[in-house]
């Protein structure tokens, strides 16, 4: 069976797959990495987000083979070292952004995506645009769009936000 | 500095949120055994067919392939039970077939489980399950209540004539037929409540495993009430003695009603574990939810409300036809009666109602609650009919309600159908909504809108819902086969801290938080100090899960009454320590008091005085100091409230935006506002997508259209608008904490509000009332009704 080589969360994993092997799979399966979700087969819902080579990808319709050689983040990959979450992780957190949590590692994964590729900003609308490949069937988006807007400063180095109501 | 104040009314941050935002949950598929086989389940892709043979030999030879099952192997087995007996207008009981969990001799809906296929791996499974050679004999089907009601119909079930499983009523017929002769005028609609599919993110698994050295199994499921499936699949399914099985539901992903059921796949894992003596995984890809996961709703109805000249609502008639799909689900049966029917006099002081309704088998996947379980179904109908009513007389939407309002002081309401409201305070949501929504101001917004081409409207809706369910006895009687009480066990350790074991089950709704705020509230233990274990059969003595928005209401007010035993065995130990009368120990702030003094013993003092009881009364009492109360409710809860939609419709291409969107509400007494909040804006967005874009569709065959994320239309960030929520709260009377419940407020009261605005823009058009959803097509042909056919391109 062919071989992949991947750098996850900063270590280096060897596994062999099948072609059809993904990398959802990879991640779930092989190296135990539950927090990546699997939501659906149509690759609509984007609970599988992760990123490779720093960009937002659904794993679940990603073979394993194609992303030889790259470098994947995943949800247990966020936080710091000494456990310091992300800011976006801090956001979803005080803005009540997640209620099962199901759909959360990969609205979290977009939602850094989404704020790192508008270093300008984001309107309201921008966000809900960008989360056009996430589905979330518990918050109605309201505390998520309010995560992001909260998390886009602090990622870009500005003032922190004002805390939630 | 003080502490920050996290009791009852804190928006404290969730305890659980840290798990979830790390990728630290643990879900049922993110749970391996050691040895663990995969089941994959070959489900018919006919709507109604005779199994004619399936033939596993090549399916038995594939590589990995460990077993394989048919209902052949399963039809000693019991039957998937139906936990609500409804009887006919006769007395007589209800049709109830059996529900095999693996087909027997025939299919009856597209997802109908035929076969499972055990292997070493899930692939090595599915390859396996494409090898099946499964013959079928197609046979006639019928999709809808309509078809399947028709003379000579195709039968669903051969014991269930013309398609019914039951033709129930409830109310005054005699009593309606003379209002109706009384009234100045009757105002009907014909009405259909759109089909569903709830579409939790988290697909159901089932983790079936067997320990060979004590006969014992665990069954580790996506599941709203582990002890419910502990009780429906032991005692009726597998024949299992509860000490024997354990049932796990740990972290879920979104439930809403569609993972309280017992479903066939639970069972397949649970049995072929006991029979492989190997632990069996299932996991259900999506397009497996859509087909075998329960659907919500789907009822077509012919409402009429008699009005006297002043449009005061004299008697209201309802007659409804309700599908059950193949098979009855769990609470599928309780759906369109008792919440429902129960329900049709709303926030009115409507004297008279009568209703009937038949539940119809057809060749679809089981329909059972979703949330908010027929009470969506009553507002709908009563919200769109009090609409129509005003529509007919010319009388304002707000003041026809208004003046049909049941008074603030009329409470206990007793209603024509069944129902007390304990409180409640109409009036008040009605203005507070009408101020945040502006409503006054809206005609200038609509004049705004025209200008630039656009069609706006408003909508409102004035609902109520009953919850909490319920007293025993009153379920009981009314074809419960179970009791409806909640259970807590309050725990506390030597050093003071606490865990509170509830027979509650969360799945989204913070309970890990708004019960440890009890905790703290009550007792004065740090929030920190306090853990809520959920979710195991072999932790928590006993409960009856979550649903029904009943986890504070009936679940919290188990845990009061077990901290109140908490706190009297305390002031026992506290008088004792204190050298005074017990009567004279007040409990405060954490605090064991004399009262009048500053003799004093904190609550810590006392937990650890009841494990180290040195110094104790050992004669007169127990150590330890683990506390359980089973809470039986006196009454359902009544929240309720006024939703105020208002909606753009872009008459080009025929889509409808919500623009605006208000909701207050009267959840009773409110442990943590963020949550609630949370609850009612989730809830919100679920029923805008009841009425503009969700749509369970069967083609007339049975085959299911709407089969996926592509088809099936989803509310996503950009079909959604900020939302104004807010509560306006009376409190429960009959509970210790207040509280209503505030979990399926925001799906109820929010369709027909929507619709109205819908119909309120459409005015112009002669739109008088529009079913659900009011999807872009619809729409735009009603707006385009008028122009002339465009030429063939």
């Amino acid at each position: 069976m062919p071989q992949v080589t991947l750098t996850v969360n900063g270590k280096t994993a060897s596994v062999e797959v099948e072609g059809r092997t993904l990398l959802v799979e990879v991640l779930r399966e092989k190296l135990g990495l539950t927090g990546t979700h699997v939501g659906c087969d149509t690759s609509q819902c984007g609970a599988c987000v992760v990123h490779v080579d720093g960009l937002a990808i659904k794993s679940c319709t990603t073979l394993a083979l194609q992303v030889d050689g790259s470098k994947v983040t995943t949800i247990e990959g966020l936080a710091a070292a000494d456990g310091t979450l992300h800011p976006m992780q801090e956001a979803f957190r005080e803005y009540h952004a997640l209620q099962c949590g199901f759909c959360t590692p990969g609205m979290v994964m977009s939602a850094i995506d989404l704020v790192e590729a508008h270093p300008q900003g984001l309107t309201e609308q921008e966000i809900r645009e960008g989360l056009e490949g996430n589905l979330c069937r518990c918050t109605g988006y309201h505390n998520i769009v309010k995560a992001i807007a909260a998390a886009w400063p602090v990622m870009h180095g500005k003032a922190l936000p004002a805390a939630a109501e | 500095m003080n502490a920050p104040f996290e009791g009852i009314g804190a928006s404290v941050r969730r305890k659980e949120d840290l798990r979830f935002i790390s990728g630290a949950g643990h879900y049922t598929d993110d749970i391996n055994r050691p040895g663990q086989l995969h089941a994959i389940i070959k489900r018919s892709d006919r709507p109604h067919a005779n199994i004619l043979s399936i033939d596993t030999t090549a399916a038995k030879a594939a590589p990995g392939v460990v077993a394989v099952f048919t209902g052949a192997d399963t039809a000693a087995l019991g039957s998937i039970p139906c936990g609500w007996q409804i009887h006919n207008k006769d007395g007589s009981a209800m049709a109830e077939p059996r529900h095999p969990m693996l087909a027997e001799g025939k299919v009856r809906h597209v997802g109908d489980p035929i076969a499972v296929v055990i292997a070493e791996t899930r692939q090595q499974a599915k390859d396996a399950a494409e090898l099946l050679a499964i013959e079928l004999e197609d046979l006639p089907a019928v999709a809808t209540v309509t078809a399947a009601t028709a003379p000579g119909a195709p039968l669903v079930h051969d014991g269930a004539a013309g398609n019914l499983c039951y033709d129930w009523h409830i109310g005054d017929k005699a009593a309606a037929d003379a209002a109706f002769a009384s009234a100045a005028r009757v105002v009907k609609l014909e009405l259909e409540n759109n089909r569903l599919i709830p579409n939790a993110m988290e697909p159901r698994a089932a983790l079936g495993d067997f320990d060979p050295s004590t006969g014992d199994y665990t069954l580790y499921t996506t599941s709203q009430n582990p002890h419910v499936i502990r009780l429906l699949m032991g005692a009726f399914v597998l024949g299992l003695p509860e000490h024997k099985l354990r049932v796990v539901a740990p972290d879920v992903g979104g439930g809403f009603g569609s993972k309280i059921y017992h479903y066939a796949e639970e069972a397949i894992v649970t049995w072929s574990a006991g029979k492989l003596k190997k632990p069996v995984k299932w996991t259900a890809d999506r397009s497996e939810s859509f087909m075998s996961d329960a659907h919500g709703r789907d009822h077509v109805s012919t409402a009429e409300l008699a009005l006297d000249a002043k449009g005061m609502f004299l008697g209201l008639k309802v007659h409804t036809l309700a599908n059950m799909g193949a098979y009855l689900s769990t609470f599928a049966t309780a759906v369109p009666t008792y919440l429902y029917a129960t329900l049709l006099a709303g926030v009115y002081t409507t004297p008279v109602i009568y209703t009937e309704v038949k539940a119809v088998f057809t060749n679809t996947v089981p329909v059972d609650a979703y949330r908010g379980a027929g009470r969506p179904e009553a507002t709908f109908l009563l919200e769109r009919l009090v609409d129509a009513a005003a529509h007919d007389t010319g009388l304002d939407r707000v003041e026809i309600r208004k003046q049909n309002f049941i008074p603030r002081d009329a409470f206990p309401y007793q209603t024509p159908v069944a129902l007390q409201y304990d409180s409640g305070d109409y009036f008040a949501t009605l203005a507070g909504a009408l101020k945040t929504a502006d409503w006054a101001g809206f005609e200038a917004r609509r004049t705004a809108a025209k200008a630039k081409g656009k069609l706006r409207g408003i909508g409102i809706s004035t609902y109520l819902e009953a919850c909490g369910i319920a007293p025993s006895k009153v379920v009981g009687s009314l074809g419960a086969r179970a009791g409806l009480y909640e259970v807590a066990n309050v725990r506390v350790h030597p050093t003071g801290s606490v865990t509170v074991f509830t027979g509650t089950h969360s799945h989204g709704q913070g309970h890990e938080t708004t019960m440890a705020q009890l905790v703290t509230d009550q007792l004065g233990v740090p929030f920190a100090n306090v853990d809520v274990v959920h979710g195991d059969t072999a932790k928590i003595p006993f409960g009856m899960g979550t649903y029904g928005s009943r986890s504070l209401a009936v679940g919290g007010s188990a845990m009061v009454k077990a901290m109140d035993k908490i706190i009297a065995k305390g002031k026992k130990i506290a008088a004792h320590l204190l050298e005074a009368d017990v009567h004279d120990i007040e409990f405060k702030d954490g605090k064991f008091t004399v009262a009048g003094t500053d003799r004093a013993k904190t609550f810590g003092e006392i937990a650890l005085t009841a494990y180290v009881p040195h110094n104790y009364p050992i004669e007169e009492l127990e150590p330890g100091l683990d506390e359980t109360a089973f809470y039986d409710p006196k009454n359902f809860t009544f929240p309720g409230g006024c939703h105020i939609a208002e909606v753009e419709i872009d008459p080009e291409t025929g889509v409808t935006s919500v623009v605006n969107f208000t909701a207050v509400d009267d959840v009773g007494r409110v442990v943590n506002p963020m949550i609630v909040e949370g609850q009612v804006q989730g809830g919100v967005a679920q029923g805008i997508g009841q009425a503009l874009l969700e749509n369970a569709v069967y083609d007339e065959s049975g085959q299911l259209l709407s089969g996926s994320f592509m088809d099936y239309t989803m509310p996503r960030a950009d079909n959604l608008p900020n939302f104004h929520v807010s509560t306006e709260n009376t409190l429960c009377t009959h509970n210790p904490l207040g509280s209503k419940g505030c979990g399926e407020v925001g799906a109820i009261g929010s369709p027909p509000a929507v619709i109205n605005a819908v119909v309120d823009a459409l005015r112009e058009y002669g739109v008088r009332h529009m079913n659900m959803p009011a999807s872009p097509e619809k729409v735009w042909s009603i707006i385009n009704a008028g122009r002339p056919a465009m030429a063939a391109e």
